[in-house]
């Protein structure tokens, strides 16, 4: 039987508590010329500048992790961070769309509104990801993606730093795929074959 | 993030464009995601059956749709919120006012006044509040009225004390408000300059000149088209060499005006009227 791999035109990963090791392993090993844009909700402290855009291409080697403004174009090749203390949604033009309403889930960004809103738009071509954490984020949003056609990646409880998170979304949503970072950066890199 | 009603996309436009007619609010240019997701929030959250439900209570119930006015436009904010921003603020475009005989400064959303509380205790810091005149604007009424008051809840004074402490404040924050069992009320010498107005950024017109307006994640809920509109609302109304503060991530840099402005401070997004 031949295995389609199926491609995506966004890769949403969502992240909280543990996750930050887990995106710099990720990104880390991706090709060079890896074209599929990357977004990253991760939770983080409010008010206090914490400067994880410049630490995450640090880490990962990357050439520049973006904070994108309201309105900004989502462009290939590029991986973008939610603002801090901003839920980060798209618009119907493929531009990101910035939120400073309340917190879900005691999060802003939240996954959960991420998630959603990315489904919304691409619908099968979005490939969402989540990550150790030690709320719920991100569980309920899976399934829309899922029902949207969309695929779910989340990593493995027994991988994961804090098992909260992933727990709470394979919990809710039998269909996702549950694999290890290892797992995920082989899975990742083949898309771009 | 469970959706009980589904709104579709024509009966959502057939809602935005009733909403209209009868109360005269236009929010077909409002960013969709953000708008749409309040919409279902607030169909649930009054029990609607159906998106024809929700019409139906929106358009015969008056109060039906002031607590949707209430609930679909946001309406978070601090004291101080942005310390880095205040900073700019002082440093960089008070100086500048501080050469105007009388300052103006327009307030545009200012929900329910924690940003312009704010700038009146820096203004008073910087010996400019007592001849400025601030004019406040919001679509809401009843966060006007909220803000004319000038009370918030005391539990929150912690975190504020802490953002004006980081945005450069020196002085003990504790004199700026009166504390009352669990509310604080802050001076009533700080707000006596300040003129609260109802104004829709969608459909009312320029009303005066100023040397600096402030309008910080407002227009994130508005699509691009909107954006550009207010943007050279903004622009008419300010005075030559004018000032415009806008929230950390919002930028005219998309926009029709972007030629029309210098930048001031990149990060915190304050620009200025070239002409």
């Amino acid at each position: 039987m031949m295995t389609f791999i199926k491609s995506f035109d966004i890769i949403v990963i969502g992240g909280s508590a543990g996750s930050i090791n887990v995106v710099i392993t990720i990104l880390k090993s991706l090709p060079k010329d890896f074209q599929i844009p990357i977004v990253l909700v991760i939770h983080r402290m409010k008010n206090t500048v914490s400067h994880l855009d410049q630490l995450i291409v640090k880490e990962a080697g990357i050439a520049e992790v973006i904070e994108p403004d309201d309105k900004e174009q989502i462009l290939q090749g590029k991986i973008y961070l939610a603002p801090q203390n901003y839920h980060l949604l798209v618009e119907e033009d493929f531009s990101f769309s910035l939120d400073y309403s309340e917190l879900v889930y005691y999060s802003r960004p939240s996954i959960d509104l991420s998630f959603d809103s990315f489904s919304q738009l691409y619908q099968n071509r979005l490939l969402a990801i989540l990550l150790s954490g030690a709320n719920k984020d991100g569980a309920e949003s899976l399934r829309l993606v899922l029902e949207r056609g969309g695929t779910a990646i989340v990593q493995s409880p027994e991988t994961a730093e804090y098992v909260a998170m992933p727990k709470a979304a394979i919990e809710l949503n039998s269909s996702v795929h549950i694999k290890s970072p290892k797992e995920m950066v082989i899975y990742i890199t083949e898309l771009n074959s | 993030m469970k959706q009980e009603i589904d709104i579709s996309n024509d009966s959502f436009d057939d809602i935005l464009s009733m909403l209209k007619d009868r109360y005269g609010y236009d929010f077909k240019n409002y960013s969709k995601g953000s708008f749409l997701r309040r919409t279902h929030r607030f169909a649930r959250e009054i029990g609607a059956t159906s998106s024809f439900d929700l019409k139906h209570q929106l358009l015969n119930n008056e109060l039906v749709f002031k607590h949707f006015l209430q609930e679909v436009t946001v309406n978070v904010t601090e004291l101080f919120r942005d310390p880095v921003y205040y900073k700019d603020l002082k440093g960089k475009v008070f100086p500048i006012l501080a050469s105007y005989p009388t300052i103006k400064i327009w307030h545009a959303g200012c929900s329910t006044g924690e940003e312009i509380f704010s700038m009146c205790i820096l203004l008073h810091e910087a010996g400019l509040l007592s001849r400025t005149k601030i004019y406040a604007t919001d679509i809401n009424p009843s966060n006007l009225e909220k803000a004319k008051k000038g009370i918030m809840k005391m539990n929150l004074m912690k975190d504020y004390t802490n953002n004006y402490h980081q945005s450069g404040g020196a002085t003990d924050f504790s004199s700026y408000y009166t504390a009352m069992y669990d509310h604080a009320i802050i001076s009533e010498s700080l707000r006596s300059n300040i003129v609260f107005l109802h104004h829709n950024l969608v459909t009312d017109a320029a009303f005066n000149e100023f040397q600096l307006i402030s309008c910080r994640n407002v227009m994130i809920y508005f699509n691009k088209d909107l954006q550009n509109i207010v943007l050279q609302l903004f622009y008419d109304s300010l005075s030559s060499l004018g000032f415009l503060a806008l929230g950390l991530k919002e930028t005219i840099q998309f926009s029709t005006v972007h030629e029309k402005f210098s930048i001031v401070s990149k990060n915190n997004k304050i620009y200025r009227r070239i002409d």
